[in-house]
């Protein structure tokens, strides 16, 4: 359980956390979200003691993160996949950590081998790919096995299959009852992962909920229907209120839920062959929630 | 897995024992490629400044006259060749460098959060970082003062002209030489703490360990002061007070007052070391 409570990071005149109030429970994945330069990385590293919040409080399970004399059998984290030396071999690195927290050496191989990295163990850093560090850091936060994780920006420079296979990862975590907290400027890298949401721009907060509730929030909802029998689905549709555009077998339809849909087939006898919620309502609810916290727009003339 | 178990319980979390970071700390070192060789070469250079001058003394000894011979004997000038002033400056250089890299490395790989992320008690790291480098650098200068003495005692006996390590003051230029290594190395480890930056920090431990002790005149009383405040002088303090004929001061100040310095810096170093990271964003 993560609470954060009117965090607030100033430097200088500028705010990089505004008044940030948000609850991070056990049991499920939590995507944290919001533009480049939103304040992610700075609420992260105030979560860990590593940066002092301006006002508010931010602790994990009733503590400040601060008050354990060792971090990683209390949160394990991963920062920055460059948060290593590039001349030790990731066992040394491992190694080093294991022995500051009293972990058993035994437990650097284990973790080694289960984010992949068992055959690169005695390589040095400086020589890995950005997704081998990304593997090397989620064994840093493995490590200790504890009961909250932090993750900022896990996924990039991930092959597909490592991103299937921490996407895996972080559901088990927390079906195992862990606190598993991922943070992401990509809605889509959320979306098959996290239960809940925490949405941030311009350091402020934007939505706290689940995932569905998020995003109904779309003005814009899409869904696709296949069926052979388009001509007599499409203005049923239309009579509930939605728009539809036709092509062929396919129909694009907003403004109405895939669960509307199906009922609405359902009862008219209408064969289905697809019918898809497109993944970009969840982008599309993300882009139009944040579109005025945005803070660095491409052509944005200031 | 549809059942979520009970968040697990922080497991029995052992006591935080400040031996395993200075297990942590060692581990650290040694696992760098870089730490074995800079202290190789620190080591190799140190010797060869001192050997090469015996060696010069021992090759050109007869072209000295009679005079200067003697000169050398009586006045045990082989103490001087023990360890020169350029090896004292190579000396100070390489471990104030050494001393700064060691956290510097971590500020500039982003390590530094990895750290502290482990170990959120951010002075303990910092103090078992102390403990550890001291200790290395101690056993590096005790090496480099012993290898030197017995270099140039066994080049300067061909010409009767070395020192016994009996010999009083031999032990005075030996402990002020190997304590200067720890000396240096802390005071480069304090500027790399709160500079934060490699490039900097060495900009800053030469400055401060090398120019000033050379810019601070001591003809005047209050630059004299300040430049006696300083490990550098303090070791030519030391080791000049080993001589039968310490060289003349204008503002003479004890040997006492030197080992002080050596003691303050030390002290210092390793207080600012240990406490810049408290309160700082990391």
């Amino acid at each position: 359980m993560i609470e954060v409570n009117g965090l607030t990071k100033r430097y200088g005149g500028a705010i990089a956390v505004d008044d940030l109030t948000f609850t991070v429970r056990p049991g499920e994945v939590t995507g944290f979200l919001g533009p480049n330069g939103a304040g992610k990385t700075t609420t992260l590293r105030m979560l860990l003691g590593l940066v002092e919040p301006t006002a508010g409080t931010a602790t994990v399970r009733g503590r400040p993160f601060r008050d354990h004399p060792r971090g990683l059998r209390h949160v394990g984290a991963l920062l920055d996949a460059g948060d290593v030396h590039g001349g030790r071999t990731a066992r040394a690195h491992l190694a080093v950590l294991a022995r500051s927290n009293g972990i058993p050496r035994a437990r650097v191989d284990e973790i080694l081998d289960e984010v992949g990295l068992a055959a690169a163990a005695r390589r040095r850093v400086a020589g890995f790919s950005l997704g081998m560090r990304q593997r090397l850091g989620i064994a840093t936060a493995l490590l200790g096995d504890p009961p909250v994780l932090l993750f900022d920006e896990p996924l990039n420079g991930l092959d597909p299959e490592g991103v299937l296979w921490v996407r895996g990862l972080f559901r088990r975590l927390a079906a195992e009852g862990r606190t598993v907290f991922v943070s992401s400027h990509l809605m889509t890298e959320m979306e098959n992962t996290a239960d809940q949401l925490v949405v941030i721009g311009r350091g402020a907060l934007i939505a706290a909920e689940s995932l569905s509730a998020f995003a109904a929030r779309s003005t814009r909802l899409s869904v696709t229907v296949r069926t052979p029998d388009a001509a007599t689905l499409a203005p049923l549709l239309t009579a509930e209120g939605a728009s539809v555009t036709a092509d062929g077998d396919r129909l694009a339809v907003t403004g109405l839920p895939a669960e509307r849909i199906g009922e609405l087939a359902l009862r008219h006898r209408v064969l289905l062959h697809e019918l898809t919620t497109l993944g970009a309502s969840l982008e599309e609810a993300f882009m139009e929630l944040t579109a005025d916290s945005v803070q660095y727009l491409a052509g944005d003339p200031r | 897995m549809t059942t979520a178990t009970a968040a697990p319980v922080a497991h029995d979390v052992p006591r935080a024992r400040f031996t395993d970071l200075i297990a942590a700390e060692w581990l650290k070192t040694w696992s760098l490629r870089s730490t074995p060789w800079l202290y190789a070469l620190s080591a190799l250079a140190v010797v060869a400044f001192n050997a090469g001058t015996a060696y010069d003394h021992y090759k050109y000894w007869y072209q000295y006259d009679k005079g200067s011979q003697e000169f050398f004997v009586t006045h045990r000038l082989a103490l001087v060749d023990a360890f020169t002033d350029n090896s004292a400056l190579v000396l100070v250089l390489a471990l104030a460098a050494i001393g700064a890299v060691s956290v510097t490395g971590e500020y500039g790989t982003g390590l530094v959060r990895t750290t502290f992320t482990a170990v959120p008690a951010r002075r303990s790291v910092m103090a078992a970082k102390v403990l550890v480098l001291a200790a290395v650098t101690t056993v590096f200068g005790v090496f480099v003062a012993a290898v030197s003495f017995a270099s140039t005692r066994a080049i300067l006996s061909g010409r009767g002209a070395s020192v016994p390590l009996g010999d009083p003051g031999v032990l005075q230029v030996l402990a002020a030489s190997a304590l200067l290594a720890p000396v240096a190395a802390l005071a480069g480890l304090a500027l790399g703490t709160v500079v934060r930056h490699t490039g900097a920090s060495v900009v800053a431990c030469v400055v401060v360990l090398l120019l000033l002790p050379m810019v601070l005149s001591d003809r005047r009383h209050l630059t004299a002061v300040l430049r006696h405040a300083l490990p550098f002088s303090a070791w030519d303090r030391l080791t000049g007070g080993a001589l039968p004929q310490p060289p003349p001061e204008l503002f003479p100040w004890s040997e006492a007052g030197a080992w002080t310095v050596y003691a303050l810096w030390a002290l210092v170093a390793a207080a600012v070391a240990v406490c810049a990271v408290h309160r700082r964003d990391q």
